[in-house]
Order: C-alpha cells, then sequence, then structure tokens
C-alpha cells in the first residue's frame, strides 16, 4: 500500500536493489539509518561521471578539468541550497559526518576551548557526537553536561537553561538514532546563542528525511552524511557560518588547502579549499549531488509527510497486533518523531530477533548502535531498529510484523 | 539459507532459558568482562582455581541467545578440569567455530577432546556474524585464566 505524500510503486522502479529477490522474496530493507539504498538516478550519474569527465578537480587547465571541477562545485551549488546555507562556501565536503563534527571539536575546539570550559550533549547522541567530545575532555580537561530525556524519549528541558549557564558550545542531534525522536532545533539553537554558547547540529537523521534551513535554525555548525540520503558513502557535509570558519584554523593539512608552502610555513587557502585538504571523493560528491536533485524532486516535504504516515501505521499496527508484547522506544507522538523505531520484542534478544526476521528478506539492524549511552539509559544493552524511508511502504510494516509473530514460535515466548 | 533450526538447537535455547553456573564469585576470584563491540553484549567469567584446577566457575552479563547459551555450556564443561585440559577445550572450540589459531593456519580437531552437547553450536558457523557471539564467552574465559 502506498501513502498519500509518494507514488510508491514508481519510487520502489527506481532502487536496483529493491529490485533484488532472496529465496524467491523481494526485500524489506528497514535500515535506511544505518545507510541508505541508492536510486538508478545516483548510480547513472556517478558511472557516467567517471565514464566521461573523471578528472583532477582544481589542479589543472585542460578542459577535462574543468569539467570535473564544475560537476564538483556544482553538487556543492546543490547543497547549498538544499541546506539553505548563506554562501556556497559555508559548505565543506568531508569523508562523513564523523569526519565533520570531529573537524569542529578539533579546530575549534582546540582553538577555543580550555580547561573547565563546559560543553553541552544530550543523553541521545550518536558517538560521533560524544567521542570527539571526550578527547578534549583527555587533552583539555573540559566539563561535558548532558541534557536529560523524557519518559517517551524526548529531551528534558526543564532545566536547560541551568545546564547551558556559561556554556561554550552546545552540541546535539536534530534526531535521534535510535529513538526517532525529534528535537526543536531553532529553539536549541536561539537556547544555545542566548547562553553565549555556539550551537552545533548533528543533521545526519534529520537532513535526509525533513525540509532543513540552517539559517532558520540559527546553527552554527551542522554535519550530515551522504550515504544516508540516497547518496553514495565516502563524502559527508560540515555547514559552518563563514566568520566561524573563517576563523578556524585548518584540520588535515596537505594538497588544496594551502594558498602558499614555503620551507618556514605556510599559508592556508580561501574557505571552503582550506578545509578540504588531499584529494577529495571527486565521483562521490558528483554523486551526492544527485541524490540532493532526486530528493528535491521529490519534495523534502512531501518525505516527511510520507514518513509521519508511515510512523503512525507502523505504531497503529505494531500495538494493535502485539500490545504489550512489544515496546516501541521513543515518542508515539508523530510530530516529534521520524519513522525510526527501536524495539523489544516479547523478551528476544535483539541479535535472535534480527536473526529471524532476516529468514523473512525484512534486514533490521540489532546493535546498540553507537548510541551506548542512551542504551545505559534505556537500561538495554541493545535494541533492534526498524527504520524506514521514502521507499518503504505500509506492507513494509506488514511483512515486519508476521516476521515478528514468526520469532514468537521460534523462541516459545 | 539455512534453516534457523541448526541455529537455535533445543539444546541452545534450554542454556538461554536456565543459564548454567550464573552468579559472580567475590575477589580476588580471577575475574573479566568481554565485550562484543558489535552489539553490545556482555560476559563475565569469575574463576576459583585450585592446585591448576577450576574447581568452580560463574558466568555474568547479558546478551543473545547465542552468546548466554555458549558461556553456559562453557561454563559446565570447564568445571572440574585441569587447566591445561580447558586450554585445549577452548581450542577444540574455536576450531569448530572455523577461528585460525594465532598463526592464522585452521585448528585441526583434537580427537583427544570431546565437546559434547556444544556440537549444537556447529550450527552457528554458517552464520559468520554470530561466531562472535558463540566465542565471547570463550574469550574472556582465557582473559580470567591470564590472571590465574
Ligand atoms: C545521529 C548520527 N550522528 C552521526 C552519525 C555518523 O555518521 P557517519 O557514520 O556517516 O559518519 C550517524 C550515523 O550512524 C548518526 O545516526
Amino acid at each position: 500500500m502506498t501513502t498519500t505524500a509518494l507514488d510508491l510503486a514508481a519510487i520502489k522502479q527506481q532502487f536496483p536493489l529493491l529490485q533484488r529477490e532472496v529465496n524467491g522474496a523481494p526485500l524489506v530493507y528497514l535500515d535506511s539509518a544505518n545507510t541508505s539504498q541508492k536510486p538508478s538516478v545516483v548510480i547513472d550519474t556517478m558511472t557516467a561521471f567517471l565514464r566521461n569527465s573523471y578528472a583532477p578537480i582544481n589542479r589543472s587547465a585542460y578542459q577535462l578539468a574543468s569539467e570535473a571541477t564544475d560537476a564538483y562545485e556544482g553538487a556543492r551549488t546543490k547543497v547549498q541550497h538544499f541546506i539553505n546555507a548563506r554562501r556556497v562556501h559555508e559548505v565543506v565536503f568531508t569523508k562523513n559526518a564523523t569526519e565533520a563534527l570531529n573537524l569542529v571539536a578539533h579546530s575549534w575546539g582546540r582553538t577555543n576551548l580550555r580547561e573547565g570550559d563546559v560543553v553541552v550533549l544530550t543523553h541521545m547522541e550518536h558517538h560521533a557526537n560524544i567521542v570527539p567530545w571526550h578527547m578534549l575532555v583527555a587533552e583539555r580537561g573540559i566539563v561535558l553536561r548532558w541534557v536529560p530525556l523524557t519518559a517517551d524519549g524526548q529531551l528534558d528541558l526543564t532545566t536547560l537553561p541551568q545546564l547551558l549557564d556559561g556554556a561554550k558550545v552546545f552540541s546535539f542531534t536534530a534526531m535521534s538514532n535510535v529513538l526517532g525522536s525529534i528535537t526543536p532545533v531553532q529553539q536549541l539553537c536561539a537556547a544555545a546563542h542566548a547562553a553565549g554558547a555556539l550551537a552545533i547540529v548533528d543533521g545526519c537523521q534529520y537532513v535526509p528525511h525533513n525540509v532543513t534551513d540552517v539559517q532558520a535554525w540559527g546553527a552554527d555548525f551542522m554535519a550530515f552524511s551522504s550515504h544516508k540520503m540516497c547518496g553514495p558513502s565516502g563524502v559527508g557535509v560540515l555547514y559552518g557560518r563563514e566568520a566561524l570558519l573563517d576563523a578556524m584554523p585548518p584540520f588535515l593539512g596537505g594538497g588544496n588547502m594551502i594558498a602558499d608552502v614555503r620551507l618556514d610555513g605556510f599559508t592556508t587557502a580561501e574557505l571552503p579549499a582550506k578545509f578540504e585538504a588531499g584529494t577529495p571523493p571527486i565521483t562521490e560528491v558528483v554523486g551526492l549531488g544527485a541524490a540532493v536533485d532526486f530528493l528535491t524532486g521529490l519534495g523534502m516535504a512531501n518525505i516527511r509527510e510520507h514518513e509521519i504516515e508511515i510512523a503512525d501505521y507502523a505504531l497503529r499496527t505494531l500495538t494493535e497486533r502485539f500490545g504489550d508484547d512489544i515496546t516501541l522506544h521513543g515518542p508515539t507522538d508523530t510530530s516529534v518523531r521520524g519513522s525510526t523505531f527501536s524495539l523489544a520484542f516479547r523478551g528476544i534478544h535483539p541479535h535472535d530477533l534480527s536473526q529471524v526476521l532476516d529468514q523473512k528478506n525484512v534486514c533490521v539492524r540489532a546493535g546498540h548502535h553507537c548510541a551506548k549511552p542512551l542504551m545505559r539509559l534505556l537500561g538495554v544493552s541493545a535494541t533492534a531498529r526498524a527504520s524506514f524511508y521514502l521507499y518503504n511502504d505500509t506492507d513494509d510494516v506488514d511483512t515486519l510484523a508476521d516476521a515478528l509473530d514468526g520469532a514468537s514460535a521460534i523462541f516459545g515466548f | 539459507m539455512p534453516g534457523l533450526e541448526d541455529l537455535y538447537r533445543e539444546i541452545i535455547l534450554d542454556h538461554h532459558r536456565n543459564p548454567r553456573n550464573r552468579g559472580e564469585l567475590p575477589p580476588p576470584a580471577p575475574h573479566a568482562i568481554g565485550h562484543n563491540p558489535l552489539c553490545g553484549d556482555e560476559i563475565e567469567v569469575y574463576l576459583q582455581v585450585e592446585n591448576g584446577r577450576v574447581v568452580d566457575i560463574k558466568v555474568g552479563g547479558q546478551g543473545c541467545s547465542i552468546s548466554q547459551s555458549s558461556a553456559s555450556m562453557m561454563s559446565q564443561a570447564v568445571k572440574g578440569k585441569p587447566i591445561a585440559e580447558v586450554q585445549a577445550l577452548v581450542r577444540r572450540f574455536k576450531g569448530m567455530m572455523s577461528i585460525p589459531d594465532a598463526d592464522g593456519n585452521a585448528i585441526e580437531p583434537d580427537p583427544a577432546v570431546t565437546l559434547g552437547d556444544m556440537e549444537a553450536l556447529q550450527g552457528v558457523v554458517k552464520y559468520p556474524v554470530r561466531i562472535k557471539c558463540a566465542i565471547l564467552g570463550w574469550n574472556t574465559l582465557l582473559e580470567a585464566l591470564e590472571q590465574v
């Protein structure tokens, strides 16, 4: 069954991998919060680029190289519009979101944070937005504070002013990769700024699913990965406000990021090259550009609407069928959640559950989802996570539910 | 694809539901904690060793049916055995799991060592990601033995 917002039959057709059958049945891919599948247009764009236009960027006078440079820089402009950045050079290509967050912690953090300085994080961060700060705790003696969660897995903002009091940084996710909770990003950025802190947004789980506007948010930095939004792996994005990026020292040193190198030192290139040391993932950036066009073509507002319908259907179906036997972590209000569900089912360990679901071609992730502090808070060592995207329909929810039923049979619970 | 019956044998589910030798031993009992970083599973092993023999063993922690049942069977199998026999058993079990020795060579089954019920875990080999689950308790046992 399709939803009202998107034509699912037409969309599924565009994802070759979703046409694949395993043991005579189609795959039900419910692990897009981990990484998404790729539409033909992304695959074809990358292939065509490799066949016809591949060349170094920024370095050579010949026609082919300028074509490749145009394709690479064209993707940057697409990303700029996609997240509504003010200037195109506020978009820095990195390896992934993890590298983007490390870039901020390393470059901005080491320049601006001293012993005792406070960085505020939340209890639902991915390790990528925790460990770089822990590294500064070890190296600099900065202090971390943590925004707690409500019982239904949203940020508990009652103590936010106290937590932000005197803080230098507030770094938080726009959507939890475990709970699916969407945070009030604009409000959090404003609260950070009111306290004199920088607002850093981990947009990994948000950008692929919603309309993103970094200017409306008031974000100082924002990180996301191409591979979760129908683009290839190997490329991520750091958005940073121009004034901040300008004032920061480079992260990695080498080719492309310099204006001049002498025996006694170097000067850095202008933005964004300053933060793009070495040969970048050229083909992947071009692929990301195609993914942005693909998503824009569908309409991010439509994708969000589709996922609200899927989330609603999943919440209804799973609770109607399994009642108290299933725990769905995170909010039940679809206005503050995406379509990512961590679940506990009849005492069956997530690893076992995902193994049994795999038997029905249902791909879900079992594990701690790189959010161990949150796992501890939930009192579990792992969860099974089903995450839906623009190519999943309500039939996929039903298949998941049927497969869950089958799991009970094996474990006899 | 192989059937799940091969993986979830009744004896495995039994050890999963009723794990043997659950608990802890007080310090200074040799003790190790093993983690499976992929899935967050955790196993604790406590030993009591007297005259080169494992006279008691307790297992704690939490995890999937494979990691828990494997650790439970392991505890039953090593209890009362001399350390040298325990080490031979670990080697035999790792061999069954297709894990090579330190030099990267396949471990040939030692006919002197019998696995008994633990043969039921053989089916795990067909599911490579689960080998880490099955082996977690055994590696933790080795770590605890290092403290003896
Ligand atoms: C919320 C969140 N932040 C950061 C990351 C890290 O992304 P990547 O592994 O692409 O660097 C992820 C991906 O798992 C995520 O879900």
